[in-house]
């Protein structure tokens, strides 16, 4: 047997074959085609590739290696945000990727810089977030000589990026951005890292950016195999019981306005993934909510008795299925996703559809037949009504009761940023969105210190909307160096931290699963995030009672510029119903 | 089950990192693996002996098809395809013994490239089981060392695995 761990030594000194090719690239002969050509150093360049990329900002803390991009940088248009700490620089990008739908781009400098981007970077390759990242490195000649901050960055992020490049070459250098972004933006998106090695950035080059991709074998396809949505078709008109269980590749794809349609015609009741919130209207009448480890009783009942599973842009995650084995037991499933690997990566599928999800939607709604379920949809009625989402209100606030209270005043209209615990969770079950992409939250990674850069991220892509980030004291205390880059950029977040003076989410889990032994979960020291605030010139409030709650909010969320309002919650509070841990996601704790 | 896996990757710096980290971050096993340039300079091939059921190997390839740098996989187990290893192998050999070992070389069609006061070295190539074959005849003898190329594979007839010849031809 092979030790594989030999063979990634081995890798590291490369094949002789792969090391001496020196393939010229389509982009070195632009001299014989007589455009006008401009002399620039690469780093410009690279700012000029940008530019026509459309990027309008770029988040990013800057050092020596990458200096030749910030001197470029300086006389361009596109606006640079200076965060606080790279990882703020990576999350903010990926935030405002989110919200937007765009390519995020960020910049740090090597070494150091490079491995504070790695959380940010693993978090978009687990969301399938578009991002293209530059880090500055260390001169050709010295790579490869632990020189001074130096790190192999492009080695430490193989798992975690959907491609990476070191450039060396500065004739690849435009070819390797124009991939960049395509490869970041296209099929099922991720994150892209670019090394750029510092006398490389300083290296003299033609500007002429490619029109398109040069890629040998990459072609995501888009169209749905069409006897495979056939046979779609037939099931669900034949089926009794349908569920759809709808994930981030909707909003990924555009999609909800088809998931809308397909909903209503076959009278199918729609769950989300936590990273598919947001794709369905939260107060549709065919709204099961999340299902899965948090999810509703009802969403999960649902999709316990269907008899058909629709599986649109969805990776059948852990979270979602508890033990696979038992998932939708009774059901055929139909799964559609434009990664052919998800499909029957977990469960076995009926029917597989590699595809675009929008595009196969499209293709199949016409061969449905609007087919009456009332049976169905009263027993779906009738799990909402047995098993609510619930929470007992008291005199002390309830973490339940600031997302109800925030969702009615902003009429389930606002972008909602969060961190990861227990009020994530809360803010999946209690907002009811109602806008595509607006909610901004680190799903498969589950990365604590998210929520504020993403929410910077967010809000500067949508200068005039409304974003809140809803955040825990752990959490906000992780990345809240960032209040710095939200002040100087003028941003009118509202920051509402559920505080519950604990690392609630694992407090819960010591609860439940090590019989109460409490240990590393409650903060002997928690500052006083008013006082704070005032350090930074932002507003703001503590917030003790529920009645303090609602007679406050109504002006804190009207008041024109930033705020930060610090919510005393219930610290014994839970997030109910809770999936135990590998069992059938119908067995739950409620309460 | 053991599956032979021919995959087709641009020569781009780090792509054989790419592929063995995919394998041992996915858990998969590998039996053997060997790299070459082709007969496109750009492109290299890595043969993959790797173990596992169909639900592994489909979850092998879609993973590896990911790669932005792999150009194509084929799975070619159940087709007609040459296999060959190439193995070199230092054995004792006291001037008694060179007879009886060269012999051995003889019935497996081995040949001798290198002769030592005390050690010889043969050169065998086959396939799995011929190299195996080898292996076992000169322990005995003892074996000082021996080294392996991992298995090599191309189909059979008019079929390609490589990108320019993708359809199979008419005979
Ligand atoms: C970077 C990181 N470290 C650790 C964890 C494990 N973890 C998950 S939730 C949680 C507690 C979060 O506390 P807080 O932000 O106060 O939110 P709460 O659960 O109290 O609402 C922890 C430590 C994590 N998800 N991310």
């Amino acid at each position: 047997m092979f030790e594989v761990r030999y063979l990634l030594e081995l890798a590291f000194t490369s094949i002789p074959s792969i090391r001496t090719s020196n393939v010229e690239p389509r982009t070195s002969n632009l001299e014989n085609e007589g455009d006008y050509v401009l002399e620039v150093i690469a780093a410009q360049a690279l700012i000029q590739a940008l530019e026509q990329e459309n990027v309008s900002v770029v988040f990013g803390y800057p050092g020596g290696s990458i200096l030749p991009v910030y001197d470029a940088l300086a006389s361009s248009t596109i606006k640079h945000v200076l965060v606080r700490h790279e990882q703020g620089a990576v999350f903010a990008a990926n935030g405002y990727a989110r919200a937007t739908g765009r390519v995020g781009v960020c910049i740090a400098t090597s070494g150091p810089g490079a491995t504070n981007l790695v959380t940010g970077i693993a978090d978009a390759y687990m969301d399938s977030v578009p991002l293209v990242i530059f880090t500055g490195q260390v001169p050709t000649t010295q790579v490869g000589t632990d020189a001074f901050q130096e790190v192999d960055i492009t080695g430490i992020t193989v798992p975690i990026t959907k491609h990476n490049y070191l450039v060396k070459d500065h004739r690849k250098l435009l070819q390797t951005i124009k991939n960049a972004f395509y490869i970041a933006a296209t099929g099922r998106p991720g994150p892209v890292l670019i090394d750029l090695p510092q006398d490389m950035l300083k290296t003299k080059i033609s500007f002429r950016y490619p029109k398109s991709a040069s890629l040998q074998s990459y072609k995501p396809v888009l169209e749905g195999h069409f006897g495979k949505i056939n046979e779609a078709a037939r099931l669900i008109n034949k089926s009794r019981r349908p569920v759809i269980y709808a994930g981030g590749g909707i909003l990924i794809s555009q999609a909800c306005e088809e998931l809308k349609q397909l909903a209503e015609v076959i009278s199918a009741p729609v769950t989300n993934t936590f990273r598919g919130l947001s794709c369905f209207p939260g107060e549709h009448p065919l709204f099961l909510g999340m299902l899965g480890l948090h999810g509703t009783r009802y969403a999960n009942l649902a999709v316990n008795e269907c008899d058909l599973l629709i599986a649109l842009g969805v990776r059948f995650d852990d979270r979602v299925t508890g033990k696979v084995a038992t998932f939708a037991p009774e059901a055929k499933i139909i799964h559609v996703d434009i990664d052919p690997a998800e499909i029957g990566k977990n469960v076995r599928i009926q029917v597989p559809i590699v595809g675009d999800v929008k595009v196969v939607l499209q293709a199949l709604l016409p061969s449905l037949k609007k087919t009456d379920r009332t049976v169905w949809l009263q027993r779906i009625e009738e799990l909402k009504s047995l098993y609510p989402l619930f929470y007992q209100q008291e005199n002390v606030l309830k973490p339940q009761f600031v997302l109800e209270e925030l969702y009615r005043l902003t009429n389930g209209e606002a972008i909602i940023a969060t961190d990861v615990g227990q009020h994530q969770m809360w803010t999946a079950q209690y907002y009811r969105f109602r806008k595509p992409g607006t909610i901004i939250s680190s799903g498969g990674l589950g990365a604590m210190g998210f929520g504020l850069p993403a929410a910077i991220g967010a809000q500067l892509g949508f200068p005039e909307k409304k974003v809140i980030l809803v955040t825990g004291d752990g959490s906000f205390q992780m990345t809240m160096s960032e209040l710095a880059t939200m002040v100087e950029q003028k941003l009118p977040l509202k920051i509402f931290i559920l505080n519950n003076q604990s690392l609630g989410m694992v407090r819960q889990l010591q609860e439940f699963y090590y019989d109460k032994r409490y240990f590393g979960v409650n903060f002997e020291f928690v500052p006083d995030f008013v006082i704070l605030a005032k350090a930074y010139r932002i507003p703001g409030y503590n917030i003790n009672t529920p009645d303090e709650l609602t007679q406050r909010l109504p002006d804190i969320l009207n008041t024109p510029g930033p705020a930060l309002v610090n919510c005393l919650i219930d610290p014994r509070e839970n997030v109910l119903p809770m999936v135990l841990n590998g069992q059938i996601i119908t067995k739950v704790e409620e309460s | 089950m053991r599956h032979t896996l021919t995959v087709l990757v641009a020569n781009s710096p780090g792509v054989l990192y790419r592929v063995a980290g995919l394998f041992s971050r996915r858990g998969f096993n590998i039996d053997s693996l060997a790299v070459g340039q082709t007969e496109n300079v750009n492109i290299s091939r890595m043969t993959i002996v790797v173990e596992g059921d169909a639900l592994v190997l489909e979850q092998v390839t879609k993973q590896l098809r990911k790669l932005i740098d792999v150009i194509k996989v084929s799975d070619i187990t159940a087709e007609e395809f040459v296999a060959r290893e190439l193995v070199l192998a230092k054995v004792t050999a006291n001037p008694t013994q060179r007879g009886e070992i060269m012999q051995i070389a003889d019935i497996f069609r081995a040949r001798i490239v290198d002769l030592g006061r005390r050690t010889l070295t043969l050169e065998c190539t086959g396939d799995e089981a011929k190299i195996k074959a080898f292996e076992e005849s000169l322990r005995p003898y003892g074996i000082k060392e021996l080294v392996r190329t991992g298995k090599i594979a191309l189909l059979r007839g008019s079929k390609y695995t490589n990108v320019n010849n993708i359809k199979e031809e008419a005979m």
